[in-house]
């Protein structure tokens, strides 16, 4: 079990402290760099950056979060500042995520749980849902990664995000439903194939 | 399907994130489970939305490329203190 971080070690300029800190935290705030931007290049600015962040504000920060949120909300501002850095069009389509309860309702209802292991998971499956995941407007992809990939709680993600639980729980199920729709269409498609050469 | 309405599957679908993550007091649960078997299209969406939660969560990177780790270390000054993966 590795011992937990100790924030006076980090204030006092411990550079043993943050190198082991690097160490424990690297893996998830890459990951979400890569989710989120869907190139490995992007999510090692967003890694870097944010320990770059982290050291400048290291001073700053009171402990009144964990240093795991705090990381992790260094993370999703460096992830999303990236993102619009790199669109910096007006995109309607944010604009409209809006946390009121209207969602989709869903339109395909074809039961593709049903399809074996193996199918569900072949390259080119993985390869559809990660596409699945980057068609999602990123202020719902930003929670359903903290929530689905990260597996972190409901408060935590609405702590990271500085959003209530309410509107984290209403973008996860607009996230959630929008996927499962992606992949409805994808594997649906295959379900009709199967079942016709069957 | 007498008492299948709209209405019902609209209220089922708000409330079937927290239904999955098991975060829905039992008589909630138990009027989505009436609703569900009565309704096939809401245990499609059900199932399918599962299954989709499933298929994202694996397989997950435990480790960053080690290269990426090396060149993190050096960005933050930290070299001296990179120690090898083993």
């Amino acid at each position: 079990m590795t011992a937990e971080i100790s924030l006076a070690a980090l204030r006092a300029g411990d550079r043993v402290e943050f190198a082991r800190m690097v160490d424990l935290y690297s893996a998830p705030i890459y990951r979400l760099g890569l989710k989120m931007l869907g190139s490995p290049q992007d999510a090692e600015d967003v890694l870097q950056n944010t320990f770059l962040s982290a050291l400048t504000h290291l001073s700053n920060f009171e402990g009144r979060s964990s240093i795991s949120t705090w990381l992790y909300r260094i993370a999703s501002n460096e992830a999303l500042m990236l993102i619009r850095r790199k669109k910096p069009e007006f995109n309607l389509e944010d604009l409209q995520t809006d946390d009121s309860d209207e969602g989709a309702m869903p339109e395909i209802f074809v039961d593709w749980s049903v399809l074996p292991e193996r199918e569900l998971l072949t390259g080119e499956s993985k390869q559809a849902i990660d596409d699945a995941i980057q068609k999602l407007p990123e202020t719902l992809r930003m929670v359903f990664v903290l929530r689905d990939i990260e597996d972190i709680s409901i408060k935590e993600t609405a702590e990271i995000l500085n959003l209530t639980e309410t509107n984290v729980k209403t973008r996860l199920l607009r996230a959630r439903m929008f996927l499962r729709e992606q992949l409805s269409a994808y594997y649906g498609e295959r379900l009709t194939r199967k079942e016709k050469h069957d | 399907m007498t008492d299948h309405s709209h209405k019902n599957c609209k209220a089922l679908l708000g409330s079937l994130s927290e239904y999955i993550d098991g975060e829905l007091p039992a008589e909630l649960c138990a009027e989505i489970e009436k609703h569900l078997e009565g309704c096939e299209n809401c245990r499609v969406v059900l199932n399918t939305t599962k299954r989709t939660i499933d298929l994202v969560q694996l397989p997950v990177e435990e480790t960053v490329p080690l290269d990426v780790r090396e060149r993190l270390f050096k960005r933050l000054n930290l070299d001296d203190y990179l120690i090898p993966k083993s």
